[in-house]
């Protein structure tokens, strides 16, 4: 594996968080972490849908199954990194911190923005899951055979 | 002569005044919050994200007070709503098999791998109300148990291993999308499944109920059910590669259905698929009774005549929004078309009145 997939893949891990973060959530930990940098807007946020598809049976031909809502940017910071947000939902300034982070995450600070952004995001995500996980597993039945009393 | 008839502007001012004022309901009972809709109508926020064929459960909850719990009229609004949206793109096909299941059971096998999960089902409650809900309460705490790692395998694929079931052909084939074409019949299973899983949760209902009740009778098995979240994934053309914009809960009804076979080919078992947004059992398991049910001639079955093998008939009347907009127009005024049928039915009463007398005399 190459260095470029390496950061490829590292940058999808954290878009996807940044996607699914509670936005409340994130805009406290960012605005602990750093103070907003100065940037250039290379698409202003904007909402749109995007179409969910299915697929026949879990796994034959895909269908579209309906939208959801997504807001997105592109910034660029005076620094010159480019940061992207694709977030769920409709709120503007949750894309705007996703992008921001998404920038930063790729320069000098990216270590600061790890330790106190990223990482706390993964582990509050990790803790719900986990959370939820341990709900359902209680629900889980347990069979036992009945002895009937035949012979 | 056409009259044109202009006013009651300030009679619909007035209307919607009252009805804003009756939403509310009485002042002194505390004000609905979206965040209390979405916590507590969960249920009634994800039939809307459904039918509204939008998944935001803010939106909805907003819908739904807007509608005053009116859920046709809640879909509405998001609907309207989804035309004002830009379309940002379309997802990867989401992967179910990969769902964190709240719920997961199966009525085929009882010892799946991963188990049955019962997830918060109303299943097994008594259908007693239970007045302590009148009352206010301590919030209610889940038990937990230690989750286990194991992955929760697709019922349909240990079946498929043997050659037991009908294959599910997998393709990256563009989907058509009603939302963007007009339907056009014969449709593919493709537009068929998106537009039973928007259509009215009571119509597919009733639908997949007349198939039980041997109107196109299918013999369905609910092979696996599941529910729980999964994440939506994207293609980014500006960064080339793909990423999660997000996750959404959804239901999955897999159905193992009657077999068939032939000469050439030995009986195997067929399926029928539902796939709905939110936790929407009742909606996906008719979803998937349906979609078996239209599926009769790709299977080589016979079409008794039953109204769910009717695809036009099935798939035009399946959404609520087309129903209750044509539906509910007939209460606006109509004044004018009536005055022609007034006109029409004097003057016909006139011609008999004259033949009659001209008979007489």
């Amino acid at each position: 594996m190459n260095v470029t997939e390496v950061g490829t893949e590292a940058r999808q891990r954290w878009m996807g968080l940044l996607a699914r973060a509670p936005a409340a959530r994130l805009a406290e930990l960012f605005e602990a972490a750093v103070a907003a940098p100065a940037h250039a807007w290379l698409r202003m946020p904007e909402t749109g849908g995007v179409m969910v598809r299915g697929r026949a049976g879990g796994t034959g031909a895909p269908f579209n199954m309906g939208e959801m809502t997504v807001t997105r940017c592109a910034l660029r910071l005076e620094t010159g990194e480019v940061g992207h947000g694709y977030v769920q939902g409709r709120d503007k300034t949750h894309a705007e911190r996703a992008a921001l982070v998404d920038a930063l995450m790729q320069g000098p600070k990216a270590e600061t923005l790890r330790e106190a952004v990223i990482a706390p995001l993964a582990e509050a995500e990790a803790a719900s899951r986990r959370e939820r996980a341990a709900k359902a597993a209680a629900t889980k039945v347990e069979f036992f055979t009945m002895v009937r009393g035949e012979d | 002569m056409y009259v044109a008839v202009k006013g009651g502007e300030r009679a619909i001012d007035a209307a919607h005044d009252w009805l804003a004022e009756e939403r509310r309901g009485d002042p002194e009972v505390p004000e609905l919050s979206l965040a209390q809709i979405r916590e507590q109508m969960s249920l009634a926020v994800n039939r809307v994200m459904a039918e509204g064929s939008l998944y935001d459960p803010e939106l909805a909850a907003l819908a739904i007070k807007q509608a005053r719990g009116d859920l046709i009229e809640a879909i509405f609004l998001i609907r309207a709503y989804r035309t004002t949206l830009p379309r940002i793109g379309h997802s990867r096909a989401v992967d179910t098999g990969a769902m964190r299941c709240d719920r997961r059971v199966s009525a085929t096998f009882k010892d799946a791998p991963g188990g049955q999960v019962l997830g918060p089902t109303f299943d097994y409650t008594h259908r007693l109300l239970d007045f302590k809900l009148a009352a206010e309460g301590a919030a209610p705490v889940a038990r937990q148990a230690e989750p286990t790692e194991a992955p929760t395998p697709r019922i349909t694929e240990f079946l498929n291993r043997d050659g037991l079931i009908q294959d599910e052909a997998h393709s990256d084939e563009t989907p058509a999308d009603m939302t963007r074409q007009p339907m056009e019949y014969p449709a593919d299973r493709a537009l068929r499944l998106q537009a039973l899983t928007r259509g009215d949760e009571g119509f597919v209902l009733g639908m997949a109920y007349s198939t039980q009740r041997g109107y196109g009778r299918n013999h369905p098995f609910v092979g696996e059910l599941r529910i729980g979240a999964v994440e939506v994934e994207m293609e980014i053309s500006e960064l080339g590669f793909d990423i999660c914009i997000g996750e959404v809960t959804l239901t999955e009804c897999e159905t193992v259905n009657q077999f068939m076979g032939s000469k050439t080919e030995p009986a195997q078992f067929t399926r029928g698929y539902g796939l709905v947004f939110g936790q929407t059992e009742r909606k996906a398991i008719s979803m998937a009774l349906v979609d078996r049910a239209l599926r009769w001639e790709e299977l080589g079955e016979e079409n008794v005549g039953a109204p769910a093998q009717d695809e036009e008939f099935v798939l035009a009347h399946s959404d609520n929004i087309q129903a209750t907009g044509f539906l509910e127009h007939i209460k606006l005024p109509h004044y004018v078309d009536f005055q022609s049928e007034l006109e029409l039915v004097r003057k016909m009463r006139r011609e008999a009145e004259g033949s009659m007398k001209e008979a007489a005399e």
